[in-house]
């Protein structure tokens, strides 16, 4: 259970507050509903080429990270498909370090020509080092537009090339800033050792006074539902055979997400998993494999990922994979089966709450869901699945038409 | 209006309170230290024992018995066990380490009468089955060449090798090596080492003294000794220095891995040589962050790191650059190495490295199992809380001079051990 209070400035900034005296620290998440889906298809890796932007300095204060610690603070940010969201933990005595920074570059940035062009050639380095220079790396720039065809879910958040960076011009930043960074698309939370009382005066006090602009509608183009089986096959310099399989399946906010999530875990999660067991242990055939879900805010991805052993057909490999999605579809999950990926749901729930920056990121997550509220009903939705759902969504998803697969073959 | 220009007023992190562990000594030689914390009804414990007897000729002997330990016993296969362990909602994992070996175990309070009798049957009764040795060589060769295509990973390698030999620290695997492995070396090595003498239980989260009641049940009489056991003990020197370039001619970045043999956790110099890393390498303000990435964008991201192991501690800066941009990085290291040694460090980057440091370290407190974190540094270092009484008192007091003379007596860039896997 993660208690919190939630207020409203008068701009439309949302404020959530989640008391936890045990800890002398403090964590401020600000959640940002802007990530890579709502970029322009010719400019795509800009949200999270703009993020790297967010620590270049704002408008009052030149240098975003000195100051803070300055004050024993640490901060990062991460940018997904759906959203851009920045936090800082500090010493809960040096609380208003955290709202001076954030609520300046909330106001405005500085738009530095330097720090437009250094952070172009980070981001540039970081493309290459997470998805060009290593093996398998550039996986997900084949997928994405294999899977979507109209959807922006078809770019990575690192962009479709590392042209489209390179192209980013400071006027381009500042129309991003305006449309995005304002009061009333952004959720905050401050959480540890800090009063409701207090986050509402230094709330009013530095947030209070950024003008209110009205949060855009955002309008992204639905993915046509897929008719066809997609199959694609390149060759890279890598060492061993590839398979990846991916099926469309509905929005995280859907209520169908829980059983295609506990379909994920019985067969992926853990060394007891359908796939672990049977495909990699008992028929040899893999020497690794799993299956996970994108999580998406709109339709996301249900993946399957395997490597193949030497001597191992693609067909095979690939035939074992359907066995076990048929079986799905053919025969209800067995209680004890059922009752164990539910059992290891609830105590993930339980270990998540050992982490204040952890309870901080998901109340911030689930507002934007819709209801901080509802993180503390997860855990009963999932206990809630039946193994009649689990085969109608998997009879709904495990589809020849709705799949998209992709070999990835050693030259 | 506010003053959006003026930072707040803000306090130095006067107290920070480490949650002690208590031990507890079992009649079989077992120690048990508690560390008790939390509102989550949950434990996690820890099960470490000591490497023992390191033989080059079966360098992995230690890694597959370790890793096996969840392969089965004479009761239970290794499917028996991932289920029951997933049944109750449990982690179960082994840890494998250079100086220790473990099993860690993570369980909601209310089953550990279910869970901890597992843990029990893998340190008392693993039979190590061949059909499950042959899954792990099989799959371990695989995994390795995958990773041998990354230049990241290659560094590392090359460079624990050029400083620590064929040492457990510094072996370079390879494929062959895993095909060396027998059920035979599992089960002696397993034989010797998991037994009381060799091992600390260290228990922490909620209701750690009835978690140390079970463990007592079960562990406290019924496992035997089986008689002395020997640490591994390596003693190394610092090299002279060399250049180490493994050439890839596709790459577009190269991985950079610089460093050299140095002084570990029970050293006196070591808090004051954290405070010289930080400043260096060790945060995102530090200077080759602020030079290499934020100034010059030539990576995604550097740092250097003192690390301490019980036999040995090695200092190192890695980083993966532009493949065009390598050698100018290179210099750019190179030039704020020696800045260190030759400049003394500005009050003002100081006070704002001891700040940084101080909030960081009160921030890996975060729980129970943190301040267990904690205690494990300073225990198997041999050393005692009053480690970070010191620690915590260099990190405030330290002067720019004594920095000076620390980066001068450790940062000789001519003995640095320099290892390149890309383009240069």
């Amino acid at each position: 259970m993660v208690s919190f209070d939630r207020f409203t400035l008068a701009n439309g900034l949302k404020v959530l507050v989640h008391e936890d005296p045990t800890t002398p620290m403090a964590v401020v998440n600000i959640l940002y509903d802007v990530g890579a889906r709502d970029e322009d298809p010719k400019q795509t890796g800009f949200a999270h080429l703009f993020e790297h932007l967010m620590f270049g300095g704002s408008v009052n204060i030149p240098s975003y990270d000195e100051p803070l610690q300055r004050v024993g603070g640490e901060n990062n940010a991460f940018t997904s498909n759906d959203i851009t969201n920045y936090y800082i933990t500090l010493p809960a005595v040096n609380l208003e370090t955290a709202f001076w920074l954030e609520s300046d570059r909330m106001l405005n940035l500085a738009f530095s020509e330097k720090s437009l062009e250094v952070q172009r050639n980070v981001v540039s380095e970081e493309f290459k080092q997470r998805y060009l220079n290593q093996p398998y790396g550039d996986v997900w720039l084949k997928l994405r537009p294999l899977a979507y065809k109209k959807h922006p879910y078809q770019w990575a958040t690192i962009g479709k090339s590392l042209k489209h960076i390179e192209d980013a011009s400071i006027d381009d930043v500042k129309r991003f800033f305006s449309r995005h960074y304002n009061p009333s698309n952004a959720i905050m939370v401050v959480g540890g050792n800090v009063k409701l009382d207090e986050v509402k005066r230094l709330s009013e006090k530095w947030f209070g006074n950024i003008p209110a602009v009205e949060k855009s509608a955002r309008k992204l183009p639905a993915e046509d539902m897929q008719i066809e089986e997609r199959k694609e096959t390149i060759n890279a310099n890598v060492p061993l055979d590839a398979i990846y399989k991916v099926f469309h399946m509905p929005a995280r906010t859907d209520q169908a997400y829980y059983a295609v999530d506990l379909i994920s875990d019985i067969l992926s999660r853990g060394n007891s998993s359908r796939l672990f067991r049977n495909l990699l242990k008992d028929q040899k055939l893999f020497s690794e494999i799993n299956a996970y879900l994108t999580g998406s805010l709109d339709g996301g991805l249900f993946v399957l990922e395997g490597k193949p052993l030497p001597g191992v057909s693609m067909e095979t490999a690939e035939t074992a994979i359907w066995t076990e999605l048929e079986r799905l579809k053919d025969e209800d999950v067995p209680d004890h089966e059922l009752t164990k990926v539910k059992n290891k749901m609830e105590s993930t729930m339980v270990f998540s709450e050992m982490s204040l920056l952890d309870k901080a990121m998901n109340l911030a997550y689930f507002e934007l869901l819709g209801d901080a509220d509802q993180l503390n009903s997860e855990t009963s939705k999932y206990l809630e699945v039946t193994a009649s759902e689990i085969r109608e969504q998997a009879k709904r998803i495990f589809r020849k038409e709705n799949s998209s697969t992709l070999y990835y073959l050693a030259n | 209006m506010i003053n959006r220009t003026l930072a707040p007023d803000f306090g130095q992190v006067e107290n920070i309170e480490l949650i002690e562990a208590s031990p507890i000594i079992l009649g079989n030689g077992l120690k048990i230290f508690c560390i008790e914390g939390g509102e989550q009804d949950l434990v996690r414990i820890e099960f470490i024992f000591e490497n023992i007897n390191y033989n080059v000729s079966k360098p992995l002997q230690a890694y597959a018995a370790n890793t096996m330990l969840t392969e089965g016993t004479s009761e239970l296969t290794s499917s028996e066990i991932a289920d029951k362990i997933d049944y109750y909602g449990a982690f179960l994992q082994t840890d494998y380490s250079n100086d220790q070996s473990g099993v860690t175990l993570y369980s909601l309070n209310k089953h550990l009468s279910s869970t901890l009798p597992i843990v029990k049957a893998i340190l008392t009764d693993s039979i190590f089955p061949e059909v499950e040795l042959d899954t792990l060589i099989r799959n371990q060769k695989q995994k390795l060449s995958v990773n041998l295509e990354k230049n990241d990973f290659l560094s590392r390698k090359v460079f624990n090798n050029v400083m620590f030999g064929n040492s457990i620290y510094g072996y370079d695997t390879r494929a062959e090596d895993y095909d060396k492995l027998t059920r035979h070396q599992l089960k002696e090595y397993f034989k010797l080492a998991y037994q009381p003498k060799n091992c600390t239980v260290i228990i922490s989260g909620k209701a750690t003294d009835i978690a140390s009641k079970i463990v007592d049940e079960l562990f406290g009489s019924a496992w035997e000794e089986v008689g002395e056991v020997s640490p591994n003990g390596f003693s190394f020197t610092t090299g002279v220095g060399a250049e180490h370039y493994i050439e890839k001619g596709d790459a577009i970045q190269s991985a950079i891995r610089l460093g050299k043999v140095a002084i570990n956790r029970s050293h006196t110099d070591f808090a004051g040589m954290q405070v010289l890393n930080t400043i260096l390498g060790g945060y995102f303000g530090s200077r080759l962050m602020a030079n290499i990435r934020e100034d010059k964008g030539y990576t995604y991201g550097i740092g250097s790191a003192l690390v301490s192991m019980k036999n040995a501690g090695y200092f190192f800066i890695a980083s993966e650059v532009g493949a065009d941009v390598c050698s100018s990085a290179l210099d750019e290291i190179y030039k704020e190495v020696n800045i260190l040694k030759q400049e003394p460090v500005s009050t003002e980057e100081l006070s704002l490295v001891r700040n940084y440091m101080l909030g960081s370290m009160l921030g890996s407190l975060e729980n129970a199992m943190s301040h267990a974190d904690k205690f494990k540094n300073i225990y198997f270092s041999g050393l005692g809380y009053d480690y970070y009484q010191k620690y915590i008192e260099t990190v405030r007091t330290i002067n720019p001079e004594a920095l000076l003379g620390l980066a001068n007596k450790y940062f000789n860039t001519e003995t640095f051990e320099k290892v390149i896997v890309g383009k240069k």
